[in-house]
């Protein structure tokens, strides 16, 4: 779609784009192509030289047993944390959208948590299952589980997911009850004349008319359980223990900063940028013109 | 609803119960922890509210942890406010100019400058930090509001938003506006931005919340203790070395840095959702 009314002025439009152009030129494309150029280099620590080895960086990283291990991890987490978050918020935007009276108040009272920071929700998790003083680490305790998120990757991994899936219930509850307000009442009322139970319409009727929303929550739970949970992971287990919450964006971080690996950080980010590209280029394609809300 | 069950509505009715207390439960934690003494929180569960509350959040918002190096709270909200409300206006500034130079103007390289843009959603901060950083040190910005802030103004989405928007306003208003003798200048401070003003509002309640909420990039910019932004602050309450581990303060500097955001989304609730809904699109 184009205007078909337009101003014209030689560089008044070159003088408007420019703040936005020249940040993301410094700040965007520039470094975007330093570790694309770093990829393809091997720097002593000291950054004295630097030596091109082609691919090697990446055949290194794609190499490493832990690079691996940490992509399994990822999936692993950003699966679990998307259909935790999806499962919960579809329930309760059901619920809330079967109630008449009310709504508005539990609408607030569960759209709240999308204001919390990942790095804060992680705080207050951890502090919920820390061994040591945690109210639910002690009612696992007396239920007879042996809780120690700091020993065991796999509780780690649970709290991580579950600190993840908190915050991002209510984002996926306002897509959801919108998405179920946009259904047409008399389609739920036909099939109640033909005898279905509410259960029945829901998995012929309702469902398969929010597939779309729910798809679309899906890519964007994912991005958001990729690159926007580094806080969670920072806090909560820094990686730990022993790497078994290691996720891709947390090891660029690490490998980068701590371990200073900068070609292989590097080549970590390359491989990073080209998964948000496919996950970009999915949302724009594929989800523009199927869903509407 | 179709048919009338009571069941069904108290069923409904107790789920979002149960699920707004799930949801709600850390906040009661946090509230609690706070409100004690630090050893009675240290290996122990504090089931119900003590006496101290007033006490902690008053001694962390003046004086913070002093004894692990730490500066006020209040110190840190201050950063925090700066570097949110920084990243909302610049983000919001420079998005309106440019999506008013792609859409009202047929220009060379404009496709270019558009294609350009869109690039930044693929590279979010987390993927570039180790090059992103080095720009900003050699720019001479560690330890500054302008590196907290301007690394992360471009947006393509807020762009795309209000590219979005322009197309929908009718060309029978720019015509006119032609017609009156406006340049494009006036047109855009008379006629667009008034149009914009519900959109705006509703980014910036987004954006807000974006900046304050911030960890990774203020983390590794920022070295010098006055410059801390609240929620990375959190990461040096938790990870001390050395010390114990203060949770009835740590939670009362969680309710702190929680409570500004949280405030604007229950009280712009209507833009909050405006803005959530359509900065997707």
């Amino acid at each position: 779609m184009e205007k078909k009314t337009t101003f014209s002025n030689r560089w008044l439009p070159y003088v408007l784009v420019a703040p936005q152009i020249t940040i993301t030129l410094i700040f965007f494309i520039w470094p975007a192509g330093q570790a694309l150029y770093q990829s393809f280099f091997v720097e002593d620590p000291f950054g004295l030289s630097t030596q091109f080895v082609w691919f090697d960086n990446f055949k290194d990283v794609l190499g490493d047993p832990l690079y691996f291990d940490s992509i399994v991890i990822t999936a692993v987490f950003s699966l679990a944390t998307t259909f935790l978050a999806l499962g919960v918020s579809l329930l309760l935007a059901v619920m809330a959208n079967r109630v008449v009276r009310g709504a508005g108040v539990y609408k607030v009272m569960l759209l709240w948590p999308y204001a919390v920071a990942p790095a804060i929700a992680g705080v207050l998790w951890m502090f919920m299952f820390s061994p040591a003083n945690g109210i639910v680490a002690e009612a696992l305790t007396a239920m007879g589980y042996d809780w120690n998120y700091l020993l065991n990757g796999n509780q780690a991994m649970a709290l991580v997911v579950i600190a993840a899936a908190w915050k991002q219930v209510s984002y996926n509850f306002l897509f959801f009850l919108a998405g179920l307000q946009m259904i047409p009442k008399a389609l739920i009322e036909a099939s109640a004349i033909d005898g279905a139970g509410p259960a029945r319409r829901f998995w012929t009727i309702v469902f398969p008319l929010l597939s779309p929303t729910a798809f679309f929550l899906m890519v964007v739970n994912i991005v958001y359980a990729f690159f926007d949970t580094f806080g969670i992971i920072h806090i909560i287990t820094l990686g730990g223990p022993a790497g078994a919450t290691n996720t891709l964006v947390y090891k660029v971080y690490n490998d980068g900063f701590i371990g200073l690996d900068l070609g292989g950080s590097a080549a970590q980010s390359v491989i990073l940028m080209l998964i948000v590209a496919a996950l970009t280029v999915v949302q724009f394609r594929f989800l523009e013109r199927k869903v509407q809300y | 609803m179709v048919e009338n069950r009571p069941f069904l509505t108290f069923l409904s009715h107790a789920i979002l119960i149960i699920g707004v207390a799930v949801i709600a439960f850390p906040i009661y934690v946090a509230l609690v922890t706070s409100s004690h003494h630090a050893a009675d929180v240290l290996n122990t569960v504090q089931p119900w509210f003590g006496d101290q509350m007033i006490a902690n959040f008053t001694s962390v918002l003046q004086s913070g942890r002093r004894s692990v190096g730490a500066v006020p709270v209040e110190r840190m909200m201050i950063n925090s406010t700066i570097m949110a409300l920084g990243i909302m206006a610049g983000k919001i500034v420079i998005s309106i100019l440019s999506a008013f130079a792609v859409v009202y103007f047929r220009f060379p390289f404009r496709m270019v400058f558009f294609w350009v843009i869109f690039m930044t959603l693929m590279l979010p901060v987390e993927v570039r930090i180790l090059p992103t950083y080095k720009v900003v040190s050699d720019l001479g910005l560690l330890d500054s509001f302008g590196g907290l802030t301007l690394p992360l103004i471009a947006s393509a989405t807020a762009t795309f938003l209000f590219r979005q928007f322009f197309l929908t306003v009718p060309d029978e208003l720019t015509e006119a506006a032609r017609m009156d003798g406006a340049g494009p200048i006036r047109f855009f401070f008379t006629i667009l931005l008034p149009l914009s003003r519900t959109n705006i509002a509703a980014l910036a309640v987004i954006l807000f919340i974006y900046g304050w909420n911030q960890y990774l990039w203020p983390l590794l910019i920022t070295t010098q203790n006055d410059m801390t932004t609240v929620v990375m602050g959190m990461q040096k309450m938790i990870h001390v070395d050395d010390a114990v581990p203060q949770w009835n303060l740590t939670m009362a500097t969680a309710l702190l840095a929680m409570a500004p955001p949280i405030a604007v989304v229950i009280i712009m609730q209507r833009q909050f959702v405006k803005g959530l809904v359509e900065s997707e699109k």
